[in-house]
């Protein structure tokens, strides 16, 4: 079990594509990671802090708004917010497709699945109004970058991020002796929401050696983080807890409160032993199999520990075990990859998707993605999207899948690729005859093509 | 497909009810007993006042107007509570006790009024947000105590999350308006191609099961053009009001079988503005969903039914400037079906002066709501107090039965 281009392409990134060919080494996969991303630069995404000037204006707006409520004015100023939040709408779409066209065009498309592992390692979303449309912008800025330095860095922008605080509740959470709680008790108080999916989801992992009371002092020691919205991240000491707090053991703050001694916390947990476990424990899930080889997951684990999670060597030690390249496939794709990879067998010109209008991104991506079982941008909690490959084989996302591959993709290209040539594109050697057969015995071109992106061997990785 | 034909394959996966003594088919049709649960989630935040208005209350025109109690207005029940007209097809059922409603009621959510927050602890039935929100949601936990369990006992449709199901126990996801229309070729094609895979072959199999099942055929003659513009129309039929009633028709499919739990949501209660409109819509929805579950549960099965339809809050006491209610808290519960002990409003009545209300502004909440549900599980399935207290509402206080069923 070594290196092979072809398995590279399917396990670790998004398929097999007719213009690009598959990687010649491990070395070229991790090289391309630390390249120029010409992948974000020709699909553009905004980054969060113009993203965020939507929401100042939405709340100047909403300001000027309620002084004139009822006049000619204050029509005027309701049609601005419409139009404010239509943009962010059809913005939230069109980032969609952007993520697609990357996946679709990349020459390193294992950049485009660990954003995948990582945005959803740190899901968030916005609850209300235009945060709503943030996630991108989040992701963009706050994961993208740091996929391949310090996990730590990572770990600090993703949640100390003002959407993952508001998501997580830590906005209004006020230490039980600070400033605030003491002048208006009763109505400010600790909010552990943070500080637990942290430690249970973020770091250590569900089994990681924490408890309550590492929780409530986690929580307390974030107390003060949250965010204003027209200047980002925010450290307002009047919520903050006084005091030292001790997580796991170790002791933190104790001085004027700082969100130092939070981003000290995060470093620690980030190289924590624990961490190490749990991450080494879900990349290879992710990325190999549900049941991993468990000398995989030490040697990733090892990798971690030594270089206290810088996320190169992480990945190194992932893609040099032999267990990595082991040819038989038992990973199902989740939906979203499952249509990132079909635009990538289909290699989808930009021009096709674009610039989708609202409701034709809605029709063909969005709604099928849903009803695949993945809402986009709306986690069912911040646990994101479940790895087991039993939660994706299901009656619904099978006939969701074999329904889109038949209709869509015609949607997608000028002319669909005859399916007795689509089973090498989109297969190579994976094609059995069994495929060929059923390529070729389709009724139509739709339905060759869709019966190709249906297949076992499309769809295992 | 057959039942023994769907048992061999389950087996053949390794699904772990395989074990499961209890797994003949007979023991699978009769193992959860004969009564059913239907739960509604209505998101958004139905407006209790609105939806049961307590006219008899002597605040209430001071807040919302004398209510129009004639032929087109809302429907007089009691002398004290009437209901949205809206609603008025559904009084029949008022009058033969299999409708009823709970008032004065929310979860312990306070304070934010986010729909996210409220949902999350409306379907996940725990007591408070401080410590994040559970995983699961309470029915699914409900069903781990249920005597004798089945692969087919509980089904989550539509194309909403439903949180309220998910959990380590199974839960069948189907949405009606997932259609899969082929050539005949294809269908034989595509089973030939999944065919050495089993997991995705059995998934197949009871997607053209399923999609054969609830109203047209898998298998259509046409072109590509017709069965895209037919599957085009589906997917965005979602936002036709018949969408619901095909929830409904295929929830009374399923739950006329083995299946005994059955959620999914409606949508269209959060009412900011213009209220009138949008809840006519609304409860004209709710109202063709109530009454085709009727209709299709067709007589015995209807009479061991129990449907709840619940919010994740109510909305403000009184009208804001764009003839609409902003979120809330204490709203109502909607109880329906032939098992239940209708024709009567369970309120602790909190009275609507400005001191009654919650923070001077929404209906105060008297009860849990989750009691409620609590004791519709305690009576249509038997569950254990502690069960119902411990683990399916954490830090809930039953309290006297309110006696919902017949």
């Amino acid at each position: 079990m070594s290196f092979d281009p072809h398995l590279a392409e399917f396990r670790f990134g998004h398929g097999l594509s007719p213009d690009i060919a598959p990687p010649q080494s491990v070395g070229e996969m991790l090289r391309g990671l630390t390249d120029t991303d010409d992948m974000a630069e020709r699909f553009e995404i905004e980054p969060f802090p113009v993203f965020r000037q939507r929401m100042v204006q939405r709340e100047s707006l909403q300001k000027q708004f309620k002084k004139v409520r009822g006049t000619d004015e204050g029509k005027a100023l309701q049609k601005q917010i419409k139009l404010l939040k239509k943009d962010a709408r059809q913005d939230h779409y069109l980032w969609m497709t952007a993520q697609i066209l990357r996946a679709t065009h990349s020459q390193t498309p294992f950049r485009e699945r660990l954003q995948g592992f990582w945005a959803d390692h740190f899901t968030t979303a916005g609850k209300a109004g235009i945060a709503r449309r943030g996630v991108s912008p989040y992701v963009e800025t706050t994961i993208r970058p740091h996929m391949s330095g310090k996990f730590e860095d990572m770990l600090i922008a993703a949640v100390t991020h003002p959407l993952m605080v508001h998501y997580l509740d830590q906005e209004r959470s006020a230490g039980p002796n600070s400033i605030r709680a003491q002048k208006k008790p009763g109505k400010y108080g600790l909010n552990e929401n943070l500080a637990r999916e942290i430690l249970e989801l973020h770091t250590l992992g569900v089994g990681g050696p924490y408890t309550q009371n590492d929780v409530r002092e986690l929580a307390e020691l974030l107390t003060g983080l949250t965010f204003k919205i027209n200047q980002g991240r925010h450290f307002q000491k009047a919520l903050a807890e006084p005091g030292a707090e001790t997580v796991l053991g170790k002791s933190y703050g104790g001085g004027q409160p700082h969100i130092r001694d939070i981003e000290a916390v995060l470093r620690d947990l980030a190289r924590h032993p624990a961490t190490a476990r749990h991450l080494a424990t879900k990349l290879a899930v992710h990325f190999v199999s549900d049941q991993p080889d468990p000398d995989l997951i030490g040697a990733v684990e090892t990798a971690w520990r030594d270089s206290d999670g810088d996320l190169s060597e992480v990945y190194r030690a992932l893609l040099s075990h032999p267990a990595a390249w082991d040819p038989s496939v038992s990973n199902f794709k989740q939906p979203f990859d499952f249509i990132c990879s079909a635009a990538r067998a289909l290699a989808v010109h930009p021009r096709a998707i674009g610039n989708l209008s609202e409701k034709h991104a809605r029709q063909r991506l969005f709604e099928p993605l849903a009803l695949m079982g993945h809402i986009w941008q709306k986690p069912s909690g911040p646990d994101g999207l479940a790895e087991e490959d039993n939660a994706w084989i299901t009656p619904q996302g099978m006939a969701v899948r074999l329904q889109w591959a038949v209709i869509v993709p015609r949607l997608l290209v000028g002319q669909l690729p005859d399916p007795r040539d689509f089973v090498d594109t989109a297969l190579g050697p994976r094609a059995d005859e069994t495929i060929r057969f059923a390529a070729a015995a389709a009724e139509s071109r739709a339905e060759g093509v869709g019966l190709v992106l249906i297949s076992p061997a499309f769809q295992r990785r | 497909m057959d039942r023994r034909s769907f048992l061999t394959r389950s087996a053949a996966l390794g699904c772990s009810l395989a074990a499961s003594p209890l797994l003949t088919p007979v023991s699978f049709a009769s193992a959860p007993g004969d009564n059913r649960l239907i739960v509604i989630v209505l998101r958004g935040g139905m407006d209790g006042l609105g939806v049961l208005a307590p006219y008899g209350d002597p605040a209430y025109s001071a807040l919302r107007g004398a209510p129009d109690l004639g032929a087109e207005g809302f429907v007089d029940l009691d002398g004290f509570f009437a209901m949205h007209g809206a609603l008025r097809p559904l009084a029949p059922l008022w009058q033969n006790g299999q409708l009823g409603f709970v008032h004065a009621v929310s979860t312990p959510y306070r304070d934010k009024r986010s729909h996210f927050d409220g949902q999350d602890l409306l379907e996940a039935g725990g007591a408070d947000l401080k410590s994040g929100v559970a995983r699961d949601g309470w029915l699914n936990r409900a069903m781990g105590h249920m005597p004798g369990q089945s692969a087919d006992l509980a089904y989550a449709i539509g194309s909403d999350a439903m949180a309220i199901l998910d959990g380590d126990m199974p839960v069948t996801r189907w949405s009606p308006d997932v259609d899969l229309a082929l050539s005949p070729q294809a269908i034989r094609l595509a089973q030939l191609v999944m065919e050495k895979d089993p997991a995705m072959s059995a998934a197949l199999a009871d997607a053209f099961q399923l999609a054969g099942s609830d109203g047209d055929g898998v298998a259509v003659q046409g072109t590509v053009d017709d069965m895209m513009a037919m599957l085009q129309d589906n997917m965005t039929a979602r936002r036709s009001s018949r969408y619901e009633v095909r929830l409904a028709k295929f929830a009374a499919q399923r739950l006329r079988k083995d299946v005994r739990i059955a959620s999914f949501s409606l949508n269209g209660w959060d009412t900011h503005a213009q209220q009138t409109r949008l809840l006519d819509r609304s409860l004209a929805t709710l109202s063709d969903v109530i009454l085709t579950l009727k209709e299709e549960l067709k007589g015995p099965a209807w009479q061991r039914t129990a449907i709840v339809a619940m919010t994740e809050f109510g909305r403000t006491a009184r009208f804001n400037g764009t003839k609409g209610t902003d979120h809330g808290t204490g709203g109502a519960m909607i109880l329906a079906g032939g098992a239940i002990r209708g024709g009567q409003v369970w309120a602790d009545w909190p009275g609507l002066s400005e001191d009654a209300l919650f923070q001077r502004r929404d209906l105060m909440p008297t009860r849990d709501l989750r009691a409620y549900s609590g004791w519709l599980l305690r009576g249509l399935f038997g569950l254990s107090s502690a069960a119902v207290q411990q683990d399916i509402f954490p830090q809930l206080e039953l309290g006297a039965d309110p006696q919902l069923l017949l």
